[in-house]
């Protein structure tokens, strides 16, 4: 997903996206989009390059960035792996399977295992509620898994 | 007395002129179209609960309290957000709604701390207000789980508790408090227009953030107090009502700081001062506060304050404590000795800007009717004099043309000089957001001001001009306008002399002015030049707002002049939205110059030779007067050096700090034998008195200031004078001791002689003011409700006058010795020479005057952000240390003046305004090298500071 990391001054580069950007109406949300693009987050010290071109304060831009739980502070691991948390999937047995996906991984919610592999991460819903539980990987999604498909999906994940 | 409340009426007022019918609660109400359901019902007096609403902010709808039931519609509405409609009917109490609001305020506390006995806001509340008011009694869901309000969950770390941020000195932060209503966030927003705060996260997680989840005072807050006054639980609290508790009475007043002249209820508990709160119906302020006037009052109570009067034969003594008695006879035997030694007019006195208009008065009739002479100047000579002059050439009278509400209805606004968003903040605040509702900005600045470029406010034009080409900038304005056609001949035909226009208008047409033409010597490329002019003669109502970078000039008049030729050019004169506004440095400029301070004039602006005006004032003093106009300061000081000129009376004032040329004044200052200074602190000048009189602050006496709107608003005293007393009694005392039959029992007395001898004060009273809040004057037979705006059908002087403005470039030029031009200003926590602020805790945001230079000018001289460097023009050296920034153009630098040991103005000149004598600070040619530290004369100064602040019998203070 989003773990590319960019080369060069990441002001200049970041300063680089957003004048492509600015002229769109309402320009923060594809900005920021390209920025986690670019860096695989939202680095705080480009919020007040943002703030500063869009002649926005920097505490406005951080109160968009924050709002988003898809805006990432800090790099995630090579692949986002998220399970749906919602009613359909819960009701589907989505617990048991994020729990098993946790000893699997060795990791909670919002952490990366420690090779840098996999980042888990609960999300409110996929919209894949016919096909309940639903997970995602990196921009994947999977229906009806199961803690085989997820061992797959984990094994795949981690090589 | 009791504690002044003002009714919160939730959402502001509409300005519609429609009127709506509706009942609410079984009573009809008629409201402007627009009024929302809850202010029509708070003005029927029916309270609906609410929270997250105050009429300080537009409505929100988040808080889901002030739910009301419309018959005839689905649901429950919010109140804040729905707006009237005729004959609707509206029920504010039913069933459904005390269960809907005590479900909500059950969640509200569920995640609320219970510590109200112990809470610093225990009794100024609104979140308790509300429990009580729905009739909370239990709270269902418990205390358990996740919440933000313990630091530890069961002895776990509670990641979502945030600890207090006590960083900003006046206000504490406390997360766990808070409701986010988020109240706070859009005052800073819309009230204060800084942005400088946020809510973040979303849902449960939300909290208020201030910048990107930093410290207030690392953020981009600028302390102005308006989340404080928002935030309706104890989240924002003042640190002083934590210390001390809630004030129990208070009273309105008006600000001693700038000249916006902001009102303020002194909040108080006993004599004890808990804040001071911006008061709604401040027709200058109208709610808004900076933060000098809402937190920078600690200079009353500071230790360094002087309390008793002091007597010292020679400088080089130490000072010795008197009493008054002494004090004054002291004075007076002095002063009567040196006039018999040297002559009538060898001494004379200075008024000051920073008293009421009652004791300048005084102080000016102390020297016409007492001294016998003429030689009274105040410190607006170093400010506003080109402004008095120049207005009153032009239009007739010495002051601005509006009130500050008409900037709500400017289309286009030219800053020129001025940087209201640190010197006047709360006009910089209504100006930007006027400006961000859409109107366009001009500045005409040599300096990137934060108004230039600041969030959701973007100046249309900068013009950066050279210092000192301000004349040259303004007449190519004029020349565009001219040649272009853009002039409102109608107006200039109905209201001007129309063969002075002509002269005039072919004057600015020559080629010579065209902003080609000029673009050479003023640096602003000349398309600017031509699109500023277009979008100001063309863009709708055009107001003009100056400051000192205007009048402090070789040519300050001649471009107040040019400002004025602008705006009757363009029409823009004589109703709301437009007209010529200079922004007075000092609470009271206005009215110490209205007072008769300047030694050619009487009160009112009446020359001293004018024998009609003369007569009034012999046949109420018992006098007879002078009729030739005395010195001005610079005069004086001169005449000190030469020998002529040997005692003076110096109130509220430090000249040595604040006027050009330091070395110049100290000279004349030594010349003399009996220097009376009458101060809160021994100031700069002190250094060099004979007499010091302690001086008393504007919560210690009765009295009115002068705004720069003309408004006169009253000054309210809240506790006793520290020093025995009010500095009207002080000058009365001293006036009875050199033999004036005076006897004033109360200002209001001093302000009904003001009304009898002057014209445009003729209605004026304590009776008056009490009834209307403030009056603008002239408020006489002809205007007696005050005049907002001015020169409505004409102006004052008949037909408005056009005069020729050619450009002279000053003699300060720079050169290979002194190749840049420095300018000077004013930053936003400190006030002028930074007597009173540096004695707060304002120091937490400006420690040192700083010299703002420019990157490529830096590096040439090998200067580092922060290095010490030296800065030297052809008076004198000083040093200080660097802070690089393209604020200022390459040959430009730029610092301010709050602090002693700087001292800037040894580096100015004595080169002052050719009609005013108003010091050119805003130009001078310096060099700029790396140093090692203070230069001599900064140690030699120190030194003497140090000798002359000695008191006998008691420890040398640590400064």
């Amino acid at each position: 997903m989003n773990m590319r990391v960019s080369a060069g001054d990441p002001a200049e580069r970041s300063l680089q996206i957003i004048r492509d950007l600015k002229h769109l109406e309402g320009p923060m949300l594809p900005i920021l989009h390209a920025i986690q693009a670019e860096f695989g987050y939202v680095p705080d010290e480009v919020k007040p390059i943002i703030a500063n071109e869009l002649n926005l304060s920097r505490a406005e831009v951080h109160g968009v960035v924050t709002f988003y739980h898809d805006f990432r502070d800090h790099p995630a691991g090579r692949h986002v792996l998220k399970l749906c948390r919602a009613e359909a999937c819960q009701s589907m047995g989505g617990d048991r399977i994020a729990e098993r996906v946790k000893q699997l991984l060795g990791i909670d919610f919002h952490e990366t295992t420690r090779d840098g592999a996999v980042t888990l991460e609960p999300v409110f819903c996929l919209g894949l509620c016919a096909c309940a539980p639903a997970a995602m990987l990196d921009d994947e999604v999977y229906g009806r898994v199961d803690e085989h498909c997820l061992s797959e999906i984990v094994v795949e994940a981690r090589r | 007395m009791s504690l002044i409340q003002e009714i919160d009426y939730g959402t502001p007022a509409s300005q519609s002129e429609a009127q709506v019918t509706l009942t609410i609660d079984g009573r009809e109400i008629t409201v402007p179209e627009g009024t929302s359901i809850m202010r029509a019902s708070m003005e029927a007096g029916i309270k609906v609960p609410k929270l997250c609403a105050t009429d300080m902010v537009d409505a929100f709808g988040s808080c889901r309290l002030c739910l009301v039931e419309i018959e005839g519609r689905n649901g429950t509405p919010s109140s804040c957000t729905t707006p009237v409609t005729p004959g609707m009917i509206v029920h504010t109490q039913t069933g459904r709604l005390k269960d809907i609001r005590k479900g909500v305020m059950e969640l509200y506390i569920s995640d609320h701390p219970l510590d109200c006995l112990t809470c610093a806001a225990n009794g100024d509340c609104e979140l308790q207000d509300m429990a009580g008011a729905v009739g909370l009694r239990d709270v269902r869901y418990g205390y358990e789980g996740d919440n933000h309000v313990k630091a530890r969950n069961n002895g776990e770390v509670n990641a979502k508790w945030m600890p207090k941020d006590e960083s900003n000195p006046y206000f504490t932060y406390d997360p766990s408090k808070c409701i986010v209503c988020s109240r706070c966030v859009r005052a800073c927003e819309e009230v204060q227009g800084t942005f400088a705060l946020t809510i973040e996260g979303r849902g449960f997680g939300s909290r208020v953030s201030p910048g990107m989840h930093e410290h207030f005072l690392d953020s981009e807050c600028v302390s102005c107090g308006a989340c404080v006054q928002a935030c309706p639980t104890a989240t924002l609290t003042e640190k002083s009502v934590i210390e001390i508790g809630q004030p129990e009475h208070s009273a309105v007043t008006t600000c001693a700081y700038c000249g916006v002249g902001c009102s303020f209820k002194a909040e108080m508990r006993g004599e004890e001062l808990v804040r001071m709160v911006p008061y709604k119906d401040g027709q200058a302020n109208r709610g808004h506060s900076c933060v000098k006037g809402r937190f920078a009052y600690g200079y009353a109570t500071h230790k360094d304050r002087i309390l008793n009067p002091m007597i010292r034969e020679k400088i080089t003594d130490p000072w010795r404590e008197v009493t008054w008695e002494e004090a004054f006879a002291h004075v007076a035997s002095e002063f009567r000795r040196i006039q018999y030694q040297y002559g009538r007019d060898s001494i004379g006195g200075i008024t000051s800007s920073r008293c009421t208009n009652e004791e300048t008065f005084l102080v000016q009739k102390l020297i016409r009717a007492g001294f016998g002479n003429n030689n009274v100047d105040t410190c607006a000579r170093v400010c506003h004099s080109p402004t008095g002059y120049g207005l009153g050439q032009a239009f007739g009278t010495s002051a601005g043309t509006q009130n500050f509400d008409s900037v709500e209805q400017s289309d286009v606004v030219i800053v020129i000089g001025a940087n209201p968003t640190d010197g006047h903040p709360v006009f910089g605040s209504r100006l930007k957001k006027r400006l961000r509702q859409g109107a366009k900005l001009i500045v005409i600045d040599p300096r990137r001001i934060d108004l230039v470029k600041t969030p959701h406010v973007e100046a249309s034009y900068h013009l950066p001009l050279q210092p000192g080409t301000n004349v040259a900038v303004l007449t190519s304005l004029a020349h565009v306008i001219v040649t272009e056609g853009l002039f409102d001949e109608k107006f200039i035909r109905e209201r001007c002399d129309w063969s002075e226009f002509e002269d005039w208008a072919a004057f600015v047409s020559e080629e010579q002015h065209s902003p080609e033409a000029a673009e050479t010597y003023t640096g602003v490329p000349a398309e600017l030049v031509r699109g500023a002019a277009r979008l100001y003669a063309t863009g709708g109502n055009g107001a003009i707002y100056y400051g000192l970078g205007v009048t402090e000039h070789s040519q300050g008049s001649t471009t107040v002049m040019a400002i004025a030729n602008l705006a009757m050019v363009t029409g823009n004169i004589g109703r709301p939205g437009v007209g010529v506004n200079p922004l007075r440095g000092q609470n009271n400029v206005q009215g110490s110059c209205d007072m008769g301070s300047f030694p050619h004039e009487l009160p009112g602006y009446r020359h001293i030779s004018d024998d009609a005006t003369r007569e009034t004032f012999e046949k109420l003093w018992g006098v007879t007067l002078n009729n030739e106009p005395g010195l001005r300061i610079p005069n004086m000081l001169d005449a000190a050096v030469e020998g002529t000129f040997k005692g003076i009376y110096i109130q509220g004032e430090d000249i040595l700090q604040s006027d050009p040329d330091t070395k110049h004044v100290s000279a004349g200052l030594a010349a003399m034998e009996c220097v009376v200074v009458h101060d809160l602190f021994l100031n700069e000048t002190a250094n060099y008195a004979h007499v010091f009189l302690p001086g008393s602050t504007f919560l210690e006496k009765d009295g009115t200031f002068t705004n720069a709107e003309r408004r006169i608003n009253r000054v309210r005293k809240v506790m006793s004078p520290k020093n025995g007393y009010a500095d009207w009694e002080v000058t009365q005392k001293l006036a009875q001791a050199m033999g004036l039959a005076w006897n004033y029992t109360h200002p209001s007395e001093i302000m009904d002689e003001i009304a009898a001898t002057t014209p445009s004060f003729a209605l004026v009273s304590y009776d008056y003011l009490e009834k209307m809040g403030s009056v603008q004057w002239p408020c006489n037979e002809k205007f007696p409700e005050g005049s907002p705006i001015m020169h409505v059908n004409g102006f004052v002087r008949g037909k408005g006058k056009f005069i020729r403005t050619e450009y002279v470039p000053t003699d300060e030029k720079t050169g290979p010795r002194f190749p840049l031009l420095l300018t000077t200003g004013r930053i936003l926590s400190q006030y002028n020479v930074g007597a009173q602020t540096r004695r707060t805790e304002n120091v937490a945001w400006h420690a040192e005057d700083r010299l703002e230079i420019h990157p490529h000018d830096a590096e040439q001289r090998g200067i580092k952000e922060g290095d010490w460097i030296k800065l030297a023009s052809r008076s004198g050296d000083t040093t200080l240390r660097a802070l690089i920034t393209d604020r200022v153009a390459p040959g430009v630098v730029y610092t301010t003046f709050h602090h002693p040991d700087t001292q800037a103005n040894v580096i100015t000149t004595d080169f002052s305004d050719w009609a005013t004598n108003c010091p050119e600070y805003k130009v001078t040619a310096v060099q700029v090298s790396p140093s090692n530290g203070p230069t001599e004369w900064q140690e030699d100064y120190e030194e003497l500071s140090r000798r002359s602040r000695r008191i006998a019998g008691k420890l040398e203070a640590a400064e």
